[in-house]
């Protein structure tokens, strides 16, 4: 067919917009259509969702949709900054505000909603605002600067929203609401108390059934009046109370509008005009109208359907269901959360201590779930939601549900996921199956992530899903017999263990090697590092004989950071330093003009240095009796002590001594991830050293060693392996214990979580490093003095080595500096300038 | 910063009308990258010693707009030769500059070839 290409026209280019934008393209295979699309901002289409993230990040082009270039290169005629103004619907025709007319076969109104602000005196005085684009934003932004509290009037979803991004601006945080409780739409009034309790306990205040009668103040806020007589003071307000469909343009234009506003559309997502669509929070259907986005969605993608002849099912409401993390609180709601619907009756269960709060609701036969709410943890949300919208039988004694398997009881998501029918929705804001996804994977025998989101669309959108969408992946794959066997990558068909025993049994010392003798490929970033600690723990050779295997971080032996410029931690073992040294490090620092800070590990980390920099730094503090700390390495950082009985009123061992002892004897060991150590004096534990892969504590009798300790976002404490143990014996069983770990766990698997899966955990630990049961205590002593007596500080190497220092520049035909790196000055030091986030 | 990525169009082999003479093979690690400055452009350039082959690409991360793919590991993803980023290990197929482990745009490759030792980049009429 050589037809002239139909024109359609989107007005608005928000969220739903766009999406109606790019499902077009991707499905409009056969090039039918020409598209145009007007924003009034003067931004390509962002995510208004996560509009708050804006706070603590004001890089636009972090929320945005999608590039500009790629309304170019998807032949979508992009108009911002463009505002339509009239639609001439007998002649097909719209008008912008410059009075150019753009003729249209179907027109898409995709206006979206603005704040609703309710009519109270005072709205129009300084320091009121509205919380919806970015401009409300970067106002907001600004006049916080100058004040020092803030109310937020909405105890809503976007309420509370807004109520977050005014308490990350430092501001004293108030919420006001009219009804009797937080987000009234979503959750029952104990959910609700829970919810209030929480925020209040982060100092956000919390003023329900309030019916704000005046915004008072002179020309400035000063505070809000209400009904019932009382007053809350405050120097700024935002309304965040609900939202108003954009309905000028089609009510001027003579479309049917809804009972309370909104542009009127049926079950196809026409309005009255049948060339004239109406898609997200414009349009009212069956006197709706959805402010989320997800429903939004739904209706572009149903709109496209039509309008390529697809498939089509009329648009019949969408479920409400929400899941969010409100300020750090988990909150989810989904189905019907009241049990009003139908009859029904609810089973709740509240932990005061741990601050959760779960409610079901069950109908009146028992058979199927409607709905129900999670305050403080909402880890089976996916699952109830799915139970909910399947009408999935429920488990004879529905309780389990919300309470976790008991008395051994199993409770594997795994066996749930096989229960969902193919047709479940995994994913709401995309509207992608159970169906698709395990389609993909078995397509692609794959569970990879990134390509399951890249290709199904599946977890793009809120990303509350990803959870749910690795299990599925996971449990297709099993389903399909590919046994999930633990190897490190495409190009090593070996676990991290088999590999480490080739390499030793084999006398492999290099990674070309090893690839052509057990692998295949070219390798990658996965197995190269990982074989790059192998080497280093088998042989401990100089790392940087083979550079380009490892990290940036071991080939450069520094940390990089933003900027691409690196940070130097020279080695203060126990973190005692001497007045001389500490002299020279402020010296080096400026000199250098480096940004100093204390670490966690009781050292001092310089950073900005340029690659180019770090060899002259290093002679310097080489000069001084400094060596490389290690911070760049899976190795060994710091062992942290407190003062001990040196100085300590308190202490019954020397825990400087001790520790310094330890570190210098594992300094420089690498291992499949960091290793950190602590040593106290004392019981009173002021080293921390339960937080640590291994800690040693001081008691009258000698020291008792702990490990699998972690910090980090999965804090674990570690666990007792021996009491009251002399010095040798504790170096003894250290070196045991540290060699075991090396040689069987994963890449880039810490202390924890190897000790976690270890099987026999750690009573089969203790057997191996105390009673040596497997009798390999001898050997893994060796090897440890093997790894001690071979130590090499690797930056004196560099330093001394002319060829080595070479590879330290940027550019391999210039000897200038990278002209890019730029900093900016923070607290009378620098820091690089902020990148593209 | 978007500028930044804007300064580096795509050259295809055939549209190449000049070659410029970076620096000696020999300048290169082996399995490995370094860094090329053209101008104001900043090339990175990879030895695949292994296969014998070379590429290049812009050394601009698209992801967070870093100047560091020379200093990423190369590798493969089944036939695609590809470089990781060192800060988040985004990775981009040297043959085409996709990003085959998510959804960040493209870089801009280059073509390579190596003549009397010495390694030359390949620019178009847009940047000559």
């Amino acid at each position: 067919m050589t037809t002239k290409k139909s024109q359609i026209i989107v007005v608005g280019n928000g969220m739903v917009g766009y999406k109606f934008c790019e499902k077009l393209r991707n499905s409009d295979t056969e090039d039918r259509y020409q598209v145009t699309v007007f924003g009034e901002e003067p931004w390509p289409a962002y995510d208004r969702v996560h509009l708050s993230s804006y706070f603590t990040n004001t890089d636009p082009h972090k929320l945005q949709m999608a590039p500009r270039s790629w309304y170019a290169e998807n032949k979508v005629e992009l108009r911002t900054n463009e505002l339509v103004t009239l639609i001439d619907k007998e002649n097909r025709v719209v008008v912008n505000h410059l009075g150019e007319s753009f003729p249209y076969d179907y027109l898409v109104l995709a206006t979206g909603s603005s704040a609703f602000v309710p009519p109270v005196p005072g709205v129009d005085k300084k320091g009121v605002f509205v919380y919806r684009t970015m401009e409300d934003l970067e106002a907001i932004l600004a006049y916080g600067k100058k004040v020092k509290s803030a109310a937020v009037l909405g105890g809503g979803l976007l309420g509370l929203e807004a109520a977050k991004a005014v308490m990350d601006m430092g501001l004293e945080a108030h919420v006001v609401e009219l009804a009797p409780r937080l987000m009234p739409n979503q959750l029952d009034e104990q959910g609700a108390a829970l919810l209030r309790s929480k925020l209040e306990s982060l100092g956000i205040g919390i003023h329900l059934g309030k019916m704000t009668k005046e915004i008072q103040g002179n020309g400035k806020l000063t505070g809000l009046a209400f009904q019932d007589g009382s007053f809350l003071e405050t120097e700024m307000l935002v309304i965040s109370a609900g939202i108003k469909p954009r309905d000028e343009l089609a009510a001027k234009a003579g479309l049917e509008l809804g009972k309370r506003g909104g542009i009127l559309v049926n079950d196809a997502l026409q309005t009255t005009d049948r060339h004239i669509y109406a898609i997200g929070e414009a349009a009212v259907h069956r006197d709706k109208v959805y402010g989320l986005v997800a429903p939004g969605y739904e209706m572009a993608s149903q709109v496209v359907n039509q309008l390529l002849d697809k498939e089509t099912k009329p648009f019949l409401g969408f479920d409400m269901s929400t899941k969010l993390k409100l300020i750090g609180v988990e909150v989810g709601s989904f189905g019907d959360p009241f049990g009003t619907s139908e009859p029904s009756h609810p089973i709740s269960f509240e932990d005061k201590a741990k601050g959760q709060y779960k409610r079901i609701n069950i109908s009146e036969d028992g058979k199927r779930l409607i709905g129900g709410v999670l305050v403080g943890d909402s880890s089976s949300f996916g699952m109830l939601l799915q139970m909910t919208q399947n009408g999935m039988p429920l488990p004879p004694s529905p309780e389990d549900l919300i309470l976790g398997g008991r008395d051994g009881k199993s409770n594997n998501p795994m066996e749930g996921l096989e229960a969902l029918p193919e047709g479940a929705q995994i994913c709401s804001c995309e509207n992608v199956t159970k169906g698709d996804i395990c389609q993909h994977v078995e397509d692609t025998a794959s569970g990879d992530l990134g390509q399951i989101k890249k290709c199904t669309k599946a977890g793009t959108g809120c990303g509350g899903c990803l959870p749910m969408i690795n299990d599925l992946a996971k449990h297709q794959l099993k389903k399909m017999g590919k046994t999930v066997k633990n190897v490190i990558c495409e190009h090593f068909p070996y676990s991290r263990q088999e590999l480490f025993d080739i390499v030793k049994i084999k006398g492999i010392k290099s990674y070309n090697q090893l690839l052509d003798e057990f692998g295949e490929g070219d390798g990658c970033e996965i197995c190269k590092p990982a074989v790059a600690s192998i080497l280093a723990s088998v042989w401990n050779e100089m790392i940087l004989r083979q550079d380009t295997i490892q990290d940036t971080n071991d080939r450069f032996l520094a940390n990089i950071q933003k900027g691409g410029t690196y940070s130097v931690v020279p080695r203060i073992p126990g973190g005692e330093i001497t007045p001389e040294k500490l002299i020279v490090i402020g010296q080096v620092a400026q000199e250098y003009n480096l940004y100093t800070k204390i670490t966690g590990g009781q050292r001092i980390d310089m950073f900005g240095a340029r690659v180019d920099q770090l060899p002259d730094i290093w002679e310097k503090l080489i000069a001084a009796g400094f060596e490389s700390g290690h911070a760049y390495g899976k190795s060994l950082r710091t062992v942290k002590s407190c003062v001990g009985s040196t100085w300590c009123r308190y202490g019954v061992q020397d825990s400087v001594s001790f520790a310094i002892r330890v570190e210098e004897r594992y300094r420089g060991l690498r291992s499949p991830h960091k290793l950190k150590g602590g040593v106290s004096g004392c019981i009173r534990e002021c080293a921390e050293a339960q937080s640590k892969d291994f800690g040693v504590i001081a008691t009258e009798k000698g020291w008792n060693i702990y490990v699998g300790g972690n910090g980090g976002s999965k804090p674990q404490h570690a666990k007792l392996l021996v009491n009251d143990v002399d010095t040798e014996t504790c170096i003894r069983y250290l070196d045991r214990f540290l060699m075991f770990y090396i040689k069987t766990a994963e890449p880039l698997q810490r202390t924890a979580t190897w000790l976690n899966k270890l099987e026999g955990g750690l009573d089969y630990l203790r057997d191996v490093v105390v009673n040596d049961c497997l009798g390999i205590g001898r050997e893994l002593e060796k090897e440890m003095d093997f790894m001690v007596t071979t130590y090499s500080c690797e930056w004196k190497e560099v330093v001394n080595n002319p060829e080595l220092r070479a590879k330290f520049k940027h550019f391999v035909n210039a000897e200038e500096e990278d002209p890019n790196v730029q900093f900016q000055p923070i607290r009378g030091q620098k820091i690089p300038v902020d990148w593209k986030s | 910063m978007i500028d930044l990525l804007e300064k580096y169009p795509k050259v295809v082999e055939d549209e190449v009308v000049f070659w410029y003479k970076a620096a000696p093979a020999s300048a290169f690690p082996e399995n490995g990258g370094a860094c090329v400055k053209y101008k104001d452009l900043q090339i990175a350039v990879f030895n695949f010693s292994r296969k014998g082959e070379w590429y290049a690409c812009q050394n601009l991360c698209p992801h967070r707009m870093q100047m560091i793919l020379s200093r990423g590991m190369i590798g493969s993803s089944g036939e695609e030769p590809k470089v990781a980023c060192p800060f988040h290990k985004k990775t981009f197929s040297l043959k085409t500059g996709e990003n085959l482990n998510g959804d960040t745009c493209a870089i801009t490759t280059y073509p390579v070839k190596i003549e009397d030792g010495y390694v030359y980049v390949g620019f178009d009429s847009g940047y000559s």
